[in-house]
C-alpha cells in the first residue's frame, strides 16, 4: 500500500523501481540527475521482498531515451521502469541493452588509449549464455558485467 | 570510413588473398612507381627499427616519399599534443599514415578520425596486422597452400598478439592447431571458444618435444621473463621451450619454422643452417607484404 502511494504521488514522469540499494547512486550519476532541474524523489534502503533492500527513483516530467534505458539495463538489469501519466502507470518498459555503450563505462585496461586521452569510450555489448560482456572498440579487451566501472565525468 | 588496416579482422578472406597475391607480384618486381607522388607519414610514437624500416623501404621502393618521426621524443606529443591533433595535422600533409603507438586502441581511434587511411604498425599489446599478413605469406610460400595445414604454435600463447592474430587469420583456411606453452601462458579461453565456434580442431600441450612431428608449420614465439609472476616458474620453463636442431630430425620434409623475431634463445643457433628454418626469409617477406598493404589502402593497382 505504502509503495503504491509513493508511485502514485508522481503526476507525470518516470519511476525506476526495484533498484538494488547499492546501485541507486550509480543510476543517479549516469542519468545526470544531479544537474537536472526536474522534481526528483530518491528513496533507498526501502524494504523489499525480492531484494531485501531496494532503491527507487522518481523523476517528474521526463521520459528516458533508449540510450538512457540501456544504461540502466547495464547497471541494474532487474529494475523496473514505469512511465506515469496523470498519476497512472501507462507503460511498463522493458530494460533492453543496446548494442553499443557510448561514453558511459570506463575501460578496465590501463593501457587502453581511452584511459590516457580525452576520448569517448565505446563498447560493443555481447550477450551470450545469459551473461553480459562489454568489448572495448579500441583495445578490444572484454569486461564482465560485474567488473564494470563508470567513467567519471 | 577510409580504407584503413587496424586489425586482421578488418580483412575478409578475399582481402587477405588479394594482399598475398599482390605481395607475390612485388616479390617478383619490388621496384615499381605505384606510389609516385604520394606522401606516406611514418609516425612511430615508440621505436621499432624492424617494422619502421620495412614500411619505409616499401614506400621508397614504390616511388613514394616518407615523412614522420621514429620516436615520440622527437614528436610534438612531448609538448602534450593529443593523438587527435597530431593525426588531424598529419592528415593535411600525407596520403596515408603508418603508425606505431604504445597504447592499445590508438590505431582504431586514429583510423576513426583520420581523413586518410591509417595502417596499424602495432598498438601496444593489441594488434599488428602486417606481421600476421607476412606470416600468412610465408606459410603460403613455403607450403604452396593455406588450406588444411597443421600449425603448431609454441611459447607465450597468452599475451602473444602475433599468435592471436594468426589464429584469427588462419581460421578462413581450415587449419588444425597445436598449442604448446607453459601453464602460465596458455592460450586464453576466448581463442579456444573462437576455434570451437569455427570448427577448428586444436590440442593443448606443455611439452615441446615430439608434439610437432606431423606439423607443417612450427611457429615459435618468445617466452618473456616479464610475463611471469613467479620467477622460479620462469627459470623452470625457460629452457623447456628451446628448439634444437636434433629435435626436428623426424619432422615432415615440408615443415618450416617461423618466428616473428626478435628471438632470444628459444631457437638455438644450430637450427639456423637447417633448410627448415625460415624466420629470416620470413622477415624479408615483410617488405613485399607491406608494399601490398600500402598499395591496397591507397587504391593503387598493379598494372602488369
Amino acid at each position: 500500500m505504502e509503495k503504491e502511494l509513493k508511485v502514485a504521488a508522481l503526476k507525470d514522469g518516470t519511476v525506476i523501481d526495484h533498484i538494488p540499494a547499492e546501485k541507486v547512486f550509480k543510476i543517479v550519476s549516469i542519468l545526470q540527475l544531479k544537474i537536472s532541474g526536474q522534481l526528483l524523489t530518491i528513496g533507498n534502503n526501502l524494504d523489499s521482498k525480492r531484494l531485501g533492500r531496494k532503491g527507487i527513483i522518481k523523476i517528474s516530467d521526463r521520459i528516458l531515451s533508449e540510450d538512457e534505458t540501456s544504461k540502466i539495463a547495464l547497471i541494474a538489469p532487474n529494475a523496473s521502469l514505469n512511465i506515469i501519466r496523470d498519476y497512472k502507470v501507462v507503460e511498463k518498459r522493458a530494460l533492453v541493452l543496446g548494442e553499443e555503450m557510448y561514453d558511459v563505462v570506463k575501460c578496465g585496461n590501463p593501457m587502453c588509449i581511452t584511459n590516457h586521452q580525452n576520448i569517448p569510450t565505446r563498447f560493443k555489448v555481447i550477450q551470450e549464455d545469459g551473461t553480459v560482456r562489454l568489448k572495448c572498440r579500441y583495445c578490444t579487451r572484454e569486461i564482465l558485467q560485474d567488473e564494470i566501472n563508470l567513467k567519471k565525468k | 570510413m577510409v580504407n584503413s588496416l587496424v586489425s586482421i579482422t578488418d580483412y575478409s578472406k578475399e582481402d587477405i588473398l588479394d594482399i598475398l597475391e599482390s605481395a607475390k607480384a612485388f616479390e617478383a618486381k619490388p621496384d615499381r612507381s605505384l606510389l609516385k607522388g604520394k606522401v606516406v607519414a611514418s609516425l612511430f610514437f615508440e621505436p621499432s627499427t624492424r617494422t619502421r624500416l620495412s614500411f619505409e623501404t616499401a614506400v621508397v621502393r614504390l616511388g613514394g616519399e616518407v615523412i614522420g618521426f621514429s620516436d615520440a621524443a622527437t614528436s610534438s606529443s612531448t609538448k602534450g599534443e593529443s593523438l587527435n591533433d597530431t593525426i588531424h595535422m598529419v592528415g593535411c600533409y600525407a596520403d596515408a599514415i603508418v603508425m606505431r603507438h604504445p597504447l592499445e586502441g590508438a590505431a582504431r581511434y586514429a583510423a576513426e578520425i583520420s581523413p586518410v587511411p591509417v595502417v596499424n604498425a602495432g598498438d601496444g599489446a593489441n594488434q599488428h596486422p602486417s606481421q600476421t599478413l607476412l606470416d600468412l605469406y610465408s606459410i603460403l610460400k613455403t607450403q604452396k597452400t593455406l588450406e588444411n595445414l597443421t600449425i603448431c604454435i609454441v611459447g607465450d600463447l597468452k599475451y602473444g598478439r602475433t599468435v592471436h592474430s594468426l589464429i584469427e587469420a588462419m581460421s578462413h583456411f581450415k587449419p588444425t592447431f597445436r598449442f604448446i606453452s607453459p601453464d602460465e601462458l596458455r592460450i586464453p579461453e576466448e581463442y579456444k571458444i573462437f576455434c570451437k565456434k569455427n570448427n577448428i580442431p586444436f590440442t593443448e600441450h606443455t611439452e615441446l618435444n615430439n608434439n610437432f612431428d606431423d606439423a607443417d608449420i612450427l611457429y615459435m614465439t618468445r617466452v618473456q621473463k616479464e610475463r611471469f609472476q613467479d620467477l622460479m616458474e620462469y627459470e623452470r620453463v625457460k629452457n623447456v621451450y628451446v628448439l634444437h636442431n636434433d629435435m626436428i630430425q623426424n619432422t615432415k620434409p615440408n615443415l618450416r619454422i617461423l618466428h616473428p623475431l626478435p628471438r632470444v634463445n628459444e631457437i638455438s643457433m644450430d637450427v639456423d643452417q637447417n633448410e627448415k628454418a625460415y624466420y629470416f626469409q620470413q622477415a624479408q617477406n615483410g617488405l613485399y607484404v607491406r608494399q601490398a598493404i600500402l598499395s591496397k589502402v591507397l587504391n593503387c593497382k598493379i598494372n602488369d
